[in-house]
């Protein structure tokens, strides 16, 4: 186990090093960043003070070696627009977001888990084709549209919730809801497809003809060993709410990271869209660091074969 | 059930991009500002008109065409770069194999969405740039598949005979292994597809990708929030088209997984 740890570390700490090395290098693929990221109405002095103040006349690898030294140390430098620390600004925003993802990831474990194990259970019923048909829809179903929908239903038409925002608990209702969707819709499948294959063991028959209840065979013997599939997946998918809440936080004007992200790619604010890419990158490395350690730990195959 | 219901959406929206010149009398560019913010059912206007009078159908009929179009550039673009990427670094091993794994790593380390957006933000704007983007951000899963296949079906006994019967490299590479790693390839294009079209769309309804007037479903979705309180069909229909699209598209792309290659899961 201590070899297999210590192989994912380096591995991620060099995706990390990697990563840092693509965002610096896919600000500079565009050509030149000031011309890129400065408003079209500037001075033609202003934008040599600009690039004077900010290294871009030095050479590129001293530029590269400038950005990969303070971003190790958390520094990306001033954001143009805000005149603050890029990562403290990204920090401040990230409350919001880990608020919206934690309550998008708890509506999904309290619907779309219980729904998958439902309609394996129930299989071939009219429940089972029921929830096919809304998992199906949840996956097709693009967020933004969603959301617009829900908006002109609850906040248009019912004002029972509010178009936007955060503050109450109300403004969480729709954010959640929409960000959940997508990610609840993969969940119940892979419920129900994990279900489904531990059904099939001769342990589960066993249970049966050992006269056990149906709720002791599946609460005990079938979900304690379906979860393994179900928490690695789901760990993995969990990353890619980073990516929806950019989207959903938009149209909810959500103050989280996904927004200032946006944001700061529409005002062409390149420290402060370094900070938020890279860093997104990195939680998203060690979010998948930590799904493969929690299951190398509990299935101890992975382990030996990597 | 899957089948023919994919099979049917996805026809629809075929026929719709090829023939919506001809399916509509009204150019989707069109302004009518006596006509503007027009509902559903309005005469000569099915779907009714946006807020410069402009005909909702006739640009979510042009809308399929942009998405498609989008789609199946994307989807060729990653399908032969990745693929292609991904049967060398199959084949050779050593340090393409290495090279292209790490490079997968960094690629899989960034939501897609978020990958693909700045991408998008840095190039810039237009119909060939967003193609670009998503092509960028998605070539990765074709990689990963075609290698992992190649590495098995490189280990077959007919890879064995042909090499032993001194077929050339090249050859063994693209008559042998090829057509074993293809229904892979044709899977994963076909799951790949709809998440192309939607990130488009949520790409430019952010406000880079395409920009308005060209009629792209989520240019549309994004201009049609100014006017959620008075015209709920500008939000609406784009949607739905982009919803059924992408639901045809899926139920084939699964049907397909189970039929070609029940194993594979992306």
């Amino acid at each position: 186990m201590r070899r297999y740890v210590l192989a994912r570390l380096g591995q991620s700490a060099l995706v990390v090093l990697l990563s840092l090395t693509a965002v610096f290098g896919m600000v500079r693929l565009g050509g030149d960043p000031v011309l890129l990221f400065l408003p079209m109405d500037i001075q033609a002095k202003d934008v040599d003070e600009f690039r004077e103040r900010l290294g871009f006349n030095d050479p590129l690898l001293v530029q590269y070696g400038r950005f990969m030294a303070g971003a190790l140390r958390g520094d990306f430098g001033e954001s143009l627009r805000y005149r603050r620390d890029a990562l403290g600004l990204v920090l401040e925003r990230l409350p919001a977001t880990l608020l919206l993802a934690g309550s998008a990831i708890a509506l999904t474990l309290v619907v779309a888990v219980p729904l998958g194990v439902l309609t394996a259970v129930r299989r071939d019923t009219a429940v089972d084709h029921l929830g096919t048909v809304a998992t199906v829809l949840g996956q097709a179903i693009p967020g933004f549209w969603l959301g617009l929908m829900l908006i002109y239903l609850f906040a248009v038409q019912l004002r029972w919730l509010p178009t936007g925002g955060m503050g109450t608990a109300s403004h969480l209702v729709m954010p959640s809801v929409v960000l959940a969707a997508f990610f609840a819709a993969r969940v119940a499948r892979l419920t129900r497809s994990a279900t489904l294959d531990v059904l099939n063991e001769e342990y589960i028959k066993t249970a049966r003809a050992k006269g056990l209840g149906e709720g002791r065979v599946i609460g005990k013997h079938t979900l304690r060993n379906s979860a393994i599939p179900i928490v690695t997946l789901a760990g993995l998918e969990a990353g890619q709410l980073l990516g929806g809440a950019v989207i959903t936080e938009t149209i909810f004007a959500w103050p989280g990271l996904g927004r200032l992200t946006v944001q700061a790619l529409l005002n062409r604010d390149f420290p402060l869209v370094m900070a938020a890419v890279s860093f997104t990158s990195i939680v998203y490395t060690l979010l998948n660091l930590a799904v493969d350690l929690t299951y190398g730990w509990l299935d101890p195959r992975v382990r030996i074969r990597a | 059930m899957k089948k023919y219901l994919g099979l049917a959406l996805t026809l629809v929206t075929v026929v719709t991009a090829v023939a919506a010149p001809w399916l509509t009398p009204h150019d989707p560019l069109r302004a009518d500002f006596v006509a503007s913010l027009e509902p559903p059912g309005t005469p000569g206007h099915l779907l009714g008109t946006d807020q410069l009078g402009r005909d909702l159908l006739a640009r979510v009929l042009h809308g399929a065409r942009l998405a498609l179009f989008i789609g199946v550039c994307t989807v060729l673009v990653t399908a032969v770069v990745g693929g292609l990427l991904g049967l060398v670094a199959g084949f050779i091993e050593r340090w393409p194999s290495a090279v292209l794994m790490r490079l997968a790593d960094v690629q899989l380390s960034f939501p897609f969405i978020l990958l693909a957006l700045t991408i998008n933000a840095i190039v810039g704007l237009g119909l060939r740039n967003i193609i670009l983007s998503l092509s960028a951000a998605g070539w990765v899963v074709y990689a990963r598949v075609v290698r992992g296949e190649v590495l098995s079906v490189k280990q077959r006994d007919f890879v064995h005979a042909a090499a032993a019967l001194g077929v050339g490299r090249g050859r063994l590479l693209f008559r042998h292994v090829l057509p074993n790693v293809a229904p892979s390839i044709i899977v994963v294009a076909s799951l790949q597809f709809s998440q192309f079209i939607v990130a488009e769309a949520a790409i430019s309804f952010l406000g880079f990708g395409i920009q308005p007037p060209t009629p792209a479903w989520g240019s549309m979705l994004s201009e049609s929030r100014d006017f959620l309180f008075v015209a709920w069909w500008l939000a609406a229909f784009p949607g739905l088209a982009l919803a059924l699209t992408a639901l045809g598209v899926n139920l084939l792309g699964d049907w397909l997984r189970d039929t070609l290659d029940p194993k594979l899961r992306v």
